[in-house]
């Protein structure tokens, strides 16, 4: 197999806990040398000592409760935020999969929500246009594609989300829990198309609390509880010590 | 072109282009409500000053017009500004995009609006029998340029302080205001007490932008001194507001 497209490497991540912003900027006026102490003490360790490698082609799978810090992963394979300590390398071009309706704007019409948010994921103005039709068509959106977005159903978001998202030409995908709004027929589509991509070599990273999908679609998963790696490996025997 | 600079370019255009479509979407006036606050604002004072308090001065209205609309371009960007990576949250927290570009956008549109509302300068230059310069073919790109980086710079620091001390949304507007009144606008700087000429003049950042606007538009000259003044401040608040924006940016997607 090729090269590593991921590599997380002991990744420790830690976030100070701002809480002593709360008082505003009175509070920090009047109580400076204890707000610098509480800035310099409280942190609160969200991921310890992180390791793995995810390869082109490859489809990774986490799972976890909530707060576990899969979200965490995924920010810094995006480049969004920084390890407190240990390195992460990552080669390629990426893109995030956004929460519903993240980057697009209510009052722009599908058709316009695309280009804004093809550029703001990378693409240049000339690869968006060219790409145009393509992702339309995809969408399966008809004649809403001329309307505001406003006027979308969770479901018919996570299309045009989607639809833009798999045109990109990424190396690497990044998937936060999306494909639940969908109807039936639009996730089949979706995950068509992420087994597509597979085949592309693009490396997948899937964040789901659908096992049945994870199983389907993730060669490996990685099980991340209290903070750190409970278990990588193979999908049906970390399923299982998971669901056990 | 370098892949990079072209994307941010079209960065910055896509996202200006959508605060331009935004802003005035399902009203219908759109274009006028940029030009009806200042003109507004212009009304109020001219009540004030010259009807009731009678200020000796030639051309009131069209004096303050001219000051007006280069402030309110420059308030409305510093206004708008505390919010700006507060409300784009859910891109700042997956998308690893120059966040610097949402700002800019910003400053931008309210630029082109600045822009749009020349000719109702003009107009009223026409009307108090006055008309506009040659000098205003290098005039208005040169204030153009410093105002840019003034107000850029300090919408980038703003923007990014604020994610941490939210306060400051309410200081920025209260900041705003004493900042108008302490700017040579609604009245001429000939008529400062001495005293304080030298404060009001050269202290504030804003002073010398705002003069030297009111100046190229009322008769077409360019204090050289004035320029030069509000240049450099506009160089020395570009250079905190970045050094400040690069210094936290890394922790935006954490305090999001």
């Amino acid at each position: 197999m090729s090269s590593p497209i991921i590599v997380f490497d002991h990744v420790r991540k830690s976030y100070p806990l701002y809480q002593h912003m709360k008082g505003g900027t009175k509070h920090l006026l009047f109580h400076l040398p204890n707000v610098w102490r509480s800035i310099k003490n409280s942190t609160y360790e969200v991921l310890k000592d992180v390791s793995f490698e995810v390869k082109t082609g490859e489809a990774l799978g986490i799972i976890g409760r909530n707060g576990a810090g899969k979200s965490t992963i995924l920010g810094l394979i995006a480049g969004v935020l920084k390890p407190s300590s240990g390195k992460i390398v990552v080669t390629g071009r990426i893109s995030p999969l956004l929460e519903l309706g993240a980057g697009f704007h209510p009052e722009l019409t599908g058709r316009e929500n695309i280009i804004l948010n093809g550029i703001i994921l990378g693409l240049t103005k000339t690869e968006i246009i060219k790409k145009l039709d393509e992702i339309i068509e995809f969408s399966e959106l008809g004649e809403f594609i001329e309307q505001p977005i406003r006027v979308y159903s969770s479901g018919m978001l996570a299309r045009l989300g989607f639809s833009v998202v798999a045109h990109l030409n990424p190396d690497i995908l990044l998937i936060d829990e999306i494909l639940a709004v969908g109807d039936l027929e639009f996730q089949k589509k979706c995950i068509d198309k992420m087994i597509g991509f597979k085949k592309n070599r693009v490396a997948i990273i899937f964040v789901s609390h659908s096992i049945s999908d994870i199983v389907r679609i993730c060669d490996r998963v990685l099980w991340i509880e209290n903070h750190t790696i409970k278990i990588l490996g193979e999908p049906p025997d970390v399923v299982k010590s998971y669901t056990s | 072109m370098n892949f990079k600079i072209r994307h941010y370019i079209d960065l910055i255009t896509v996202l200006t282009h959508k605060e331009m479509k935004v802003r005035y979407k399902s009203t219908f006036l759109g274009y006028v409500w940029s030009i009806a606050h200042p003109l507004a604002f212009a009304f109020v004072f001219f009540m004030a000053f010259k009807v009731v308090m009678r200020i000796q001065m030639e051309g009131y209205a069209v004096f303050l017009i001219a000051g007006l609309f280069p402030w309110q371009w420059f308030s409305n960007s510093i206004n708008a500004s505390p919010t700006i990576f507060l409300h784009n949250s859910s891109l700042i927290k997956k998308v690893n995009l120059p966040r610097n570009a949402l700002p800019l956008a910003t400053v931008l549109q309210d630029s082109i609006h600045f822009l749009l509302a020349i000719p109702v300068i003009v107009l009223f230059l026409f009307i108090y029998h006055k008309s506009p310069s040659f000098s205003w073919l290098y005039g208005i790109p040169l204030l153009l340029c410093i105002q840019l980086l003034m107000t850029y710079g300090l919408c980038l620091m703003i923007a990014s302080i604020n994610l941490f001390v939210r306060d400051l949304e309410r200081l920025a507007g209260i900041g705003i205001n004493l900042l108008f009144y302490f700017t040579p606008i609604i009245y001429p700087e000939t008529m400062i007490p001495a005293r304080y000429k030298t404060l009001v003049l050269f202290v504030n950042p804003l002073s010398s932008l705002m003069v030297s606007w009111r100046n190229l538009f009322l008769d077409g000259s360019l204090p050289v001194l004035l320029v030069f003044v509000s240049f450099i401040y506009s160089l020395f608040i570009l250079i905190v507001g970045y050094a400040i924006y690069t210094k936290l940016s890394w922790k935006f997607a954490e305090v999001l």
